[in-house]
């Protein structure tokens, strides 16, 4: 709960600028992690894990810490970086496919993708479709036919709001199985991915959907059975048994990625520095422990391959909620 | 038993000398976490969780460390409930209604102690309830559906009624100003209501702001206005005088708190405000005009405690045996579990067995812990009343706003806890009931979203609201809960007009 206002070393800089023009950016004292949401979800573990792992690599001088700030799913603390901290360059705000889902649908009003800049991504999480391991459904073709049939059929729940990431998921997979009228198609909005599977396992309603990690627990105790995984390729390790969409014939890919972006108005030599952090990181054994731990899938990108796929990823769902009806 | 030996095992962890220090340092410091308006037990979880980090605490360390957190933080609530009529998280809102009133008549260390002990008991029925049952529970937790949630909101809100104040009308129309503030944000179909634009409104009105903002606030303005007009009589502060009796008077209160709390601990989304409130407004129904419920019954202040601190318990069952937070202090806890690399499911019981007996047997210990260290604390606290307003309501109106503002670190929230005040000024000035504006507030999306998903579910179809045994034996309660009082009342009045020729008739 400290409030220290963010160092700006005005002074330092100046000295270094004019000392040697070669020097390259180094941060200064404690640098800072935004998470987006309170503590416990998932933009606050990226910060808190990521954060540990620049100590320990010492990548950051002093310490890294975490604040957050929740609201309008991170619309708040997106407001804040464009409006209040342009040109801090210690700064490092937690992303995900959730915040581009937010940007293509318009919900941070009157901001883009393009007042920040986007600086790498560590990890993805896949996106599950699942049913309880009472469900007729055995396969995800099955359970899409179903929907043919009748959208209102399968009723879904996730951990999402109606028209965030794990809504989408479904309406991805829908549509590349060719069901229409997607916007018919029931979906719940709960608190986080644990309360909708309670109420899938539980019978309540038909089909989960959610990220491989949160379905980990149920699935490994066989209370919930995953129809498909929404990645190119079968998952390493324990999740290989786990059939794709892909290789069921739908053509369906949802990688939930784990990333930031900083302030605009950064030199590029700290932007490189930030880049650069993020490549060791990824490559470091600290982090790839941190991504067996915690269900994180391969993926990363970072400079302007990052910023390229956050933008299409964005005008993909764009061109998705639109198709549904969810934006005009 | 199985269940035995694996407890055993749980305090062979727990009793480790180092894990006992860290789980004292924990209750610590989650008294004084508990004790700050503003500071609730999520963010004095989220807060030591680097400290954990830093200290390169092992799983189980960590874990005991940051349950004690916890378990403090909900023995702390109740302080600044007595002391200062602000709570100091919302579960202890419930507190205000008996414990500040006590603290007027110069009874300030007795209800300390008094919901030190109901705390105690409340935690213990509920941390042996969870040893017990944790997987029936489980199962039981797997049968509310949508349906069911929104039957035993009903319940809540129908025995609204009964909680405070002369006058049922002012109880209605505050539930109601809660239920409307709590329409701001983005609903549950992503339609923004009433957020203008502003983006700090799209998730809707933190309750803690609203807390704060009405309680603490408005309790510095009426100091204001008071000095203005001449000063309020300075408070009594009294030695502790606590006899086996006192204990034994409030033991039936706290055992019945402690059981209801569990339960509502167990049901993920309903939580500690719904088991203080449920324990509160149940007691006052089952012991009728026995009391003086209101104006400073000491079982006014154990029902609530007992309540809260079983449901802090309670919350464990879902977040252990289901991988599901049941509160926003258990998820904190739960993403702690992830990132010491445990896998929160059905079977951390079976995989990660140390790690949760010796959760649940430190849970117990610190439970005694806490008693231990809160009744002698009780002349300390006390204390803080001799500091005269003028000292002591800037200095928490301070707290307030740091502590406001640690949550998102927006200004914005500021401005809205200010506004908060000045409402809760005018209310009060009203004399309409806090409490149910914030219950409203607390409730309102949750009832809101459970019946959005059962009418979802059922395509349309109302029915499905009492389509099961459970929902159906909910509603009979929240019937019950509703027409009882109506029927019961003018009865019992009439019986005690008889039996105490001297007692007036009093208000419901």
């Amino acid at each position: 709960m400290s409030m220290r206002a963010p160092l700006k070393l005005f002074a330092a800089a100046t000295l270094t600028l004019t000392s040697s023009m070669a020097m390259a950016f180094e941060p200064q004292g404690k640098v800072e992690c935004l998470a987006p949401a309170d503590p416990g979800g998932g933009w606050d573990f990226t910060c808190r894990s990521v954060g540990k792992v620049m100590e320990d690599l010492d990548l950051v001088p002093r310490s890294v810490q975490t604040i957050n700030m929740a609201g309008a799913g991170g619309g708040v603390a997106y407001a804040h970086t464009v409006s209040k901290r342009a040109g801090d360059e210690q700064l490092l705000v937690a992303a995900s496919t959730a915040t581009t889902t937010r940007l293509a649908q318009g919900q941070f009003q009157g901001m883009d993708a393009d007042m920040v800049n986007w600086v790498g991504a560590l990890g993805a999480d896949y996106g599950v479709i699942a049913v309880s391991k009472d469900s007729e459904y055995q396969d995800l073709p099955s359970l899409m036919n179903a929907l043919k049939d009748d959208p209102r059929s399968v009723k879904f729940a996730g951990g999402s709001a109606k028209g965030g990431w794990d809504h989408l998921k479904v309406l991805i997979a829908a549509q590349a199985s060719g069901v229409e009228n997607l916007p018919r198609i029931p979906y719940l909005s709960y608190n986080n991915g644990g309360e909708a599977m309670t109420q899938v396992v539980g019978g309540h309603v038909d089909a989960f959907t959610g990220d491989i990690s949160e379905a980990q627990g149920f699935m490994e105790s066989g209370d919930l059975r995953v129809l498909a995984v929404l990645s190119e390729e079968r998952l390493p390790g324990e999740f290989s048994d786990i059939p794709t969409a892909r290789e069921q014939g739908i053509d369906a890919i949802g990688p939930n990625w784990r990333g930031f972006y900083m302030p605009a108005d950064v030199s590029d030599d700290a932007k490189q520095y930030w880049i650069d952090a993020m490549d060791t990181i990824y490559e470091s054994e600290e982090w790839q422990n941190v991504m067996t731990q915690n269900g994180l899938m391969p993926f990363h990108m970072s400079a302007d391959q990052f910023e390229n796929f956050v933008k299409s990823q964005i005008r993909s769902i764009e061109d998705l909620s639109k198709d549904i009806g969810l934006i005009q | 038993m199985e269940t035995l030996g694996f407890l055993i095992d749980g305090f062979g962890v727990a009793l480790a000398p180092h894990n006992l220090m860290f789980a004292l340092l924990g209750a610590f410091l989650g008294t004084l976490i508990g004790a700050l308006p503003g500071l609730g037990p999520a963010n004095g979880v989220a807060i030591l969780i680097p400290l954990a980090f830093t200290l390169g605490l092992r799983p189980e360390t960590a874990m005991i460390m940051l349950t004690a957190v916890y378990a403090g933080a909900m023995y702390g609530g109740r302080i600044s409930s007595i002391l200062l009529n602000i709570p100091g998280d919302e579960p202890a809102m419930m507190t205000c209604l008996d414990g500040y009133p006590m603290a007027q008549k110069g009874k300030a260390a007795e209800a300390l102690a008094i919901s030190a002990v109901a705390s105690f008991m409340g935690s213990l029925i509920a941390t042996v309830g969870l040893i017990l049952l944790a997987p029936i529970l489980a199962d039981f937790a797997l049968t509310f559906g949508p349906a069911e949630y929104f039957a035993l909101f009903m319940l809540a809100f129908a025995t609204l009624g009964g909680i405070t104040g002369k006058n049922p009308m002012k109880t209605v129309v505050a539930a109601a100003i809660g239920l409307m503030i709590a329409t701001v944000g983005i609903d549950n179909t992503g339609v923004q209501r009433y957020t203008f634009g502003v983006l700090e409104l799209y998730e809707g009105v933190d309750f803690i702001i609203a807390i704060v903002g009405l309680f603490a606030i408005s309790e510095l303005l009426f100091f204001i206005e008071e000095r203005a007009g001449g000063g309020k009589a300075k408070m009594v502060v009294n030695k502790l005088k606590l006899s086996w009796k006192d204990i034994r008077d409030i033991m039936p209160t706290s055992i019945r708190g402690g059981v209801l709390g569990f339960i509502a601990g167990v049901l993920p989304g309903a939580g500690a405000s719904l088991g203080s409130f449920i324990s509160y407004t149940l007691e006052k129904r089952v012991l009728g005009s026995k009391g003086s419920f209101g104006e400073g019954d000491p079982r006014g202040v154990a029902a609530p405690e007992a309540g809260n601190n079983g449901a802090s318990s309670g919350a464990l069952v879902p977040m252990l045996t289901l991988g599901v937070p049941g509160s926003g202090t258990t998820a904190v806890l739960l993403a702690l579990l992830i990132s010491l690399n445990i896998t929160p499911g059905p079977l951390m019981f079976t995989q990660n067995a140390d790690i949760v007996w010796g959760v649940i047997a430190a849970l117990l210990i610190g439970n005694f812990l806490l008693l231990v260290l809160n009744i002698p604390l009780v002349g300390i606290f006390v204390k803080l009343l001799s500091v005269p307003p003028m000292y002591l309501l800037p200095i928490v109106t301070m707290v307030a706003f740091v502590g406001i503002y640690s949550i998102s670190n927006t200004t914005f929230d500021l401005y809205f806890m200010v506004a908060f005040g000045m409402a809760g000024f005018v209310l009060r000035k009203l004399e309409i009931p806090l409490v149910p504006i914030i219950l409203g507030l607390l409730l309102g999306p949750e009832m809101e979203k459970n019946l959005r998903h059962a009418l979802d579910i059922s395509d349309g179809d109302w029915t499905v609201l009492w389509d099961s045994g459970l929902a159906i034996g909910l509603w009979v309660f929240a019937g019950l809960g509703l027409i009882l009082p109506y029927i019961l009342g003018p009865l019992l009045r009439r019986r005690m007009q008889v039996a105490a020729s001297t007692g007036g008739p009093e208000g419901d």
